[in-house]
């Protein structure tokens, strides 16, 4: 059969689906079993309620002044002592059922977490904050109620099912022809709705990931929406997306609920079928009333639970959907894993060498195109170059955030490709241009790259980053929370706070991108002391459009388009009077 | 409640429409059992087929009939929770967006996010929900409950017992509910911010090869999330089973009572059996209200959290035109008059006793070290937070007294860390401002952007830009509007000095008549300004020229000297 599914994405795999989360089940073995355990006796004890009602009843129906009340208190004894078992059971259950949905949930968020930490870098540049952020929050959150209510639901009502139909069966064969004429119909009408309403259901989650995009985006932008005073056309582009998945909600929904109807319908219509069958075969005397009664109630019994898993099938729908979403971040190609005989770096140099190398984030665009650098142990390496020339790339590249096209970077004359990204990123620091700071104290951050660090040496760093005086005014010193988007702090104070950090960080080589440009120059000046000192003995590779930083690098490569253009010291390169020696002088203009 | 009751207010008509055929479509599907009691007690003993068939024609079609209703019910009832949860979604958004800057660090981006997003699907589902089987429910339990009374008075007292315990029950565990929800949901936000931390820190965290360490936070975030959901849980699942037992004791006391009653010759045994089938009907009833008032728990600490948003006081700026001060002039477009600010009552003055003035056809420039009060002074400037003492005018007129956007409509700006929004270059100059293409297209030649077309698509965040490629379109966005003033928040960062010159040198020319003002830490992208603005801890240590700074000024001097010292 042909799928039905419309052209969105690739073909959907619920099977595939399905198996995965039952994987994720058994993973609670135990628990799992101690669940079908307690689901099965609980509710064969609470059918076993009417059961004991119907002898207690057989005793009173022995009329006025005949009653053994011996007997109705040793029934209603049992009844009470069954249904106390049974609720015990059931609640039990639903305890079990919360705790492995729970932890499915937890570990499907720390298995999505981990995965975040090995795909490429590219990823994020291409994907909406908010929507990896909606398949942690949202579609997790889907799955796990759908877990720990579903599942017990189905698992009940199967058994409440089996029951029934196995006393069905006994009551009276031939009424059950009857029913089977209209269980084919429920099986065809829920497998078409089902294919008709699949797509719209992962059309839905897709609507929700896009709107959680736009809004992370928007509200992210919030200040300078205000600024420019475009508070009513971003409020447009949100009403585009809100309809839309507005719409795509109620298509999904819309179509999900009309399934518990139908089925009910189809029931209804079986116990007419039952009804009139049942009367014609008590006219030729082959059933009594007393069967078609309690044929009747164990039919409704039988075809209740259908019914529920009808109405529970919108909420099953979202989860496969949002179960979907999840499992196909978690299938993201990850960054092409360690070489086999990779080895960590040890005793590193720091000769960095790159030959040759060629390289575009898009293959056909290549941005850097056969580039040489060679750097000794302690070199500083000036990268100097109007914007977009390829500086950061050449950063992002000696920090195998990509692989090379064609070339080879080498540390100490082996191939980064052959050693460890661990090893080889720890050789590093660097100080980026976008600063990073994570909410925590200040004292968290800047010991982020060392945690055993003592505060002595925490303190020295902060002072060497003319950050302590600043600290020390905060009310808390060191232990003063900041917040990424907080604004207790400045952008030019968590820039400080990177340096404070790169600072006690023990590594060979020392990357820093413009890392100076958010401290004013006053401090830039004190910093580049410190600066100094920290990079004796390091391999340096410096983007930084202030001269005067750059002036006393071993080497200054002046990067166009590219390719390197100039090579060289501040005084040849200012001889040769090319590019750099116009950038130089611009600054007099 | 309040905020999903008045959400669903303007569809009362059709939630009442809904209302009713999900009542008349109960009452329907009842008849069917009826019909079939018709046919096996009545028709089927007396042998009339005829009777047997039509009151099985009259089956099919109830049951055609309640198909119907209940599509046209559940469809009604899905239009209305798109419609309500639509304009939910919409004002929050809009009150979000218009948040002032105060209220929107307090709540928290992370945190605005998840309101917007988790928050609104528990709220959409419930009003769904509420619907669909809230009605169904209720009229089960009302409908049992009479038929039981008309048919025993003396056993329906049990029962009539028992409900309000079971209401107690429901509404206690209810609304012990919404706080642990409510907890729930801001231990969802913790694990929503390590997330995001390590989305836009992800180069950060993978340079330093801090993964294990990040693993470790966010273990613990999740943890704390899992354990909150799990207590949650374990609570919400109480009153089901709780109400289970207490109507099953009812129904055995019925049985224990019934049993004396019919030996003392005062009831008949048929209808304890009869009371079985009600009594069947209020339990799935009870469950069903029960299972509303859990999801009410969850809905109703999203939908709190949602009204906290949009109850937050409008920007109420009293926008009294006329008054000017006194010794206005006419020259003088901006005036700071003894400025001071703090961000809280707790934290120390930002700015202290900022007095200036930047006339028409002026450049402002201000320059100091990080933290000195410098985008304070623009955030003050532009409104996002009101002085604490002093005022603020533009044109005479006291900012407070002013709508916000005719304030704003007088700037271009480009902010630090300014944002790119993922739609075209031309888009992004534009920014709903109905400039044309072709001043967009000068715009961004002022400002050097370069080669790119107009209908470039620009990635998310700018990634597919360099860092100076994003700030020339930021420059041009700034610039595009033609605004009396034009802000520069150390919005060349990025720029070597040659192109900085060069697009300094171009707005110098092309932009004669606006007010420049320039945050910058270069000495050469201020010095040519009318009057330059020399901070230090939040004090105003310096104003004027170049010249007269550099003579008169200490502080402003070093900077100078340690900026060009280098090169000479």
């Amino acid at each position: 059969m042909p799928p039905f599914s419309t052209k969105t994405d690739k073909p959907k795999d619920a099977k595939g689906t399905v198996r995965r989360i039952i994987k994720y089940i058994l993973k609670y073995k135990e628990l799992t079993a101690t669940a079908v355990f307690l689901a099965v006796f609980s509710n064969i004890f609470s059918l076993l309620g009417p059961k004991l009602s119907g002898n207690a009843i057989d005793v009173i129906a022995e009329g006025e002044g005949l009653v053994n009340f011996n007997k109705v208190y040793y029934y209603a004894g049992l009844m009470i002592l069954f249904y106390i078992l049974s609720v015990i059971m059931s609640y039990v259950l639903s305890s079990v059922m919360i705790i492995i949905g729970r932890r499915i949930a937890k570990q499907m968020r720390t298995e999505v977490f981990d995965k975040l930490t090995r795909i490429p870098v590219g990823y994020y540049d291409t994907n909406q904050t908010g929507d990896i952020i909606s398949r942690v929050s949202y579609d997790i959150d889907v799955i796990n109620t759908s877990l720990s209510a579903d599942v017990v639901q189905i698992v009940s009502s199967f058994i409440t099912v089996v029951c029934s139909f196995a006393m069905m069966l006994y009551i009276s064969p031939i009424l059950v022809i009857s029913t089977l004429v209209t269980i084919p119909f429920s099986i065809i009408y829920t497998r078409y709705m089902t294919r008709k309403t699949r797509p719209l259901f992962a059309k839905r989650s897709k609507k929700y990931g896009e709107l959680n995009g736009f809004t992370e985006e928007m509200f992210s932008g919030h200040k300078t929406i205000q600024a420019y005073a475009n508070e009513e056309g971003v409020i447009a582009g949100f009403d585009n997306i809100n309809t839309e998945a507005a719409d795509a909600f109620y298509d999904a929904d819309y179509y999900g609920t009309i399934i518990g109807p139908g089925v009910g319908f189809i029931n209804n219509l079986s116990l007419a079928l039952v009804a009139i069958s049942g009367a014609f075969f008590y006219l030729y005397n082959m059933v009594s009333i007393g069967q078609i009664s309690s044929f009747v109630l164990y039919s409704r019994k039988f075809s209740g639970p259908i019914n529920e898993i009808a109405n529970m099938y919108n909420e099953l729908m979202s989860a496969l959907a949002a179960a979907e979403r999840v499992f196909k971040l978690l299938s993201e190609k990850e960054e092409s894993a360690d070489a086999k005989d990779a080895a960590a770096l040890s005793d590193i140099k720091g000769e960095v060498c790159v030959k040759n190398v060629t390289f575009g984030y898009d293959k056909r665009k290549p941005v850097l195109k056969d580039m040489n650098i060679t750097a000794k142990p302690g070199n500083v390496i000036a990268i100097v170059g109007a914007t977009g020339a390829g500086k950061t790339t050449i950063i992002n590249l000696l920090m195998r955030f990509y692989d090379v096209d064609k070339g080879a970077i080498l540390i100490d004359g082996k191939d980064i490709r052959n050693v460890t990204r661990e090893s080889l990123r720890k050789a590093y620091v660097m100080v980026l241009q976008d600063t990073w700071v994570f909410t925590g104290t200040i004292k968290e951050n800047i010991a982020y790259a060392k945690e055993d660090a003592s505060d002595e040496e925490i303190i020295r760093a902060a002072k060497a980053a003319k950050l302590h005086s600043y600290i020390m005014s905060q009310p808390k010193g060191y232990d003063t929370v900041i917040t990424e988007d907080g604004n207790n702090i400045s952008k030019g104070q968590k820039q400080l706070i990177t340096i404070a950090r790169a600072m006690l960080a023990d590594a060979s080589m020392l990357i820093l991108d413009e890392a100076t440009s958010n401290v004013d120059t006053r401090t830039e000046k004190a910093i580049s002391e410190a600066m100094i000192a920290l990079m004796k003995g390091r391999t340096c590779f410096v983007i930084a459009h202030r001269l005067s930083t750059i002036k006393g690098a071993d080497c200054i490569l002046v990067v166009n388009n590219g390719a390197i253009a100039e090579k060289g010291t501040h005084d040849t390169l200012i001889k040769q009077k090319g590019l750099y020696y116009n950038m130089y002088i611009s600054q007099y203009d | 409640m309040r905020l999903m009751l008045a959400y669903m207010k303007p569809y009362k008509g059709k939630v009442t429409l809904t209302v009713f055929l999900k009542f008349a479509a109960v009452i329907l599907e009842l008849l069917i059992p009826y019909m079939l009691e018709y046919m096996i007690d009545e028709a089927a003993p007396k042998k009339q087929i005829v009777h047997v068939i039509i009151a099985g024609l009259v089956m099919v079609i109830l049951a055609v009939m309640v198909r119907s209703m209940n599509v046209a019910a559940n469809r009604m009832a899905t239009l209305t929770a798109r419609d309500s949860i639509y304009t939910l979604r919409r004002d929050l958004f809009k009150k979000t967006i218009y948040l002032k800057g105060a209220d929107f660090d307090e709540i928290s981006l992370p945190s605005l996010i998840s309101r917007m997003t988790s928050d609104s699907y528990n709220v959409q589902s419930f009003i769904g929900m509420i619907q669909r089987i809230g009605v169904r429910a209720p009229i089960m339990l009302t409908g049992g409950l009479l038929v039981a009374g008309i048919m025993e008075i003396r056993l329906s007292v049990v029962l009539l017992c028992m409900i309000p315990v079971m209401m107690f029950v429901t509404v206690f565990v209810s609304s012990k509910g919404i706080p642990v929800f409510r907890n729930v949901q801001a231990k969802l936000d913790d694990v929503v911010r390590v997330l995001r931390e390590n989305i836009t820190g992800v180069r950060i965290i993978r340079a330093l090869s801090k993964s294990e360490y990040e693993k470790r936070r966010f273990f613990n975030a999740n943890k704390n999330l899992t354990d909150a959901d799990i207590r949650a849980g374990m609570m919400m699942a109480l009153p089901n089973p709780l109400m289970n037992l207490l109507l099953n004791i009812g129904f055995t006391l019925i049985v224990v009572i019934g049993a004396y009653r019919v030996n003392a010759g005062d009831m008949k045994p048929g209808v304890i059996l009869a009371f079985l089938t009600y009594f069947n009907m209020i339990l799935q009833a009870v469950m069903g209200i029960n299972r509303i008032f859990i999801q009410y728990s969850k809905a109703g600490a999203s939908a709190d959290r949602i009204a906290l948003v949009l109850e937050v006081p409008e920007n109420d700026r009293q926008t009294d035109n006329g008054c000017e001060s006194g010794d206005y002039d006419e020259d003088t477009v901006i005036e700071f008059d003894n400025v001071s600010f703090c961000y809280d009552n707790n934290s120390a003055e930002s700015l202290k006793n900022i007095s200036f003035k930047v006339k028409k056809g002026e450049s402002l420039g201000i320059i100091g070290s990080t933290g000195c009060g410098k985008t304070t002074l623009l955030n003050l400037l532009l409104a996002f937070y009101d002085v604490s003492v002093g005022t603020i005018r533009l044109h005479g007129k006291d900012i407070r007294n002013m709508p916000l956007h005719e304030i704003r409509k007088k700037f271009g700006i480009v902010f630090q860390n300014d944002t790119i929004f993922n739609d075209t270059i031309y888009e992004n100059i534009n920014f709903g401002r109905g400039i044309s293409t072709d001043k967009a297209k000068e715009a961004a030649e002022t400002a050097m952007i370069g080669s790119f077309d107009m209908d470039y698509p620009v990635a998310i965040k700018g990634m597919n830009l360099s860092g100076g490629q994003r700030q020339r379109l930021l420059i041009a966005r700034a610039l595009a509007g033609d605004s009396e003033i034009i802000v520069f928040d150390d919005s060349s960062s990025a720029l070597d000095y040659k192109t900085d010159a060069v697009i300094r040198n171009n707005i110098k020319k092309k932009y004669r008549d606006s007010i420049r003002i320039t945050v910058a830490q270069r000495v050469s992208s201020v010095k040519d300004m009318t009057n330059i603005l020399v901070l230090e801890e939040g004090e105003m240590i310096g104003f004027g020229t170049h010249e007269s700074l550099l003579k008169e000024c200490e502080v402003y001097k070093d900077i100078y000297m340690s900026q060009m010292g280098a090169f000479e």
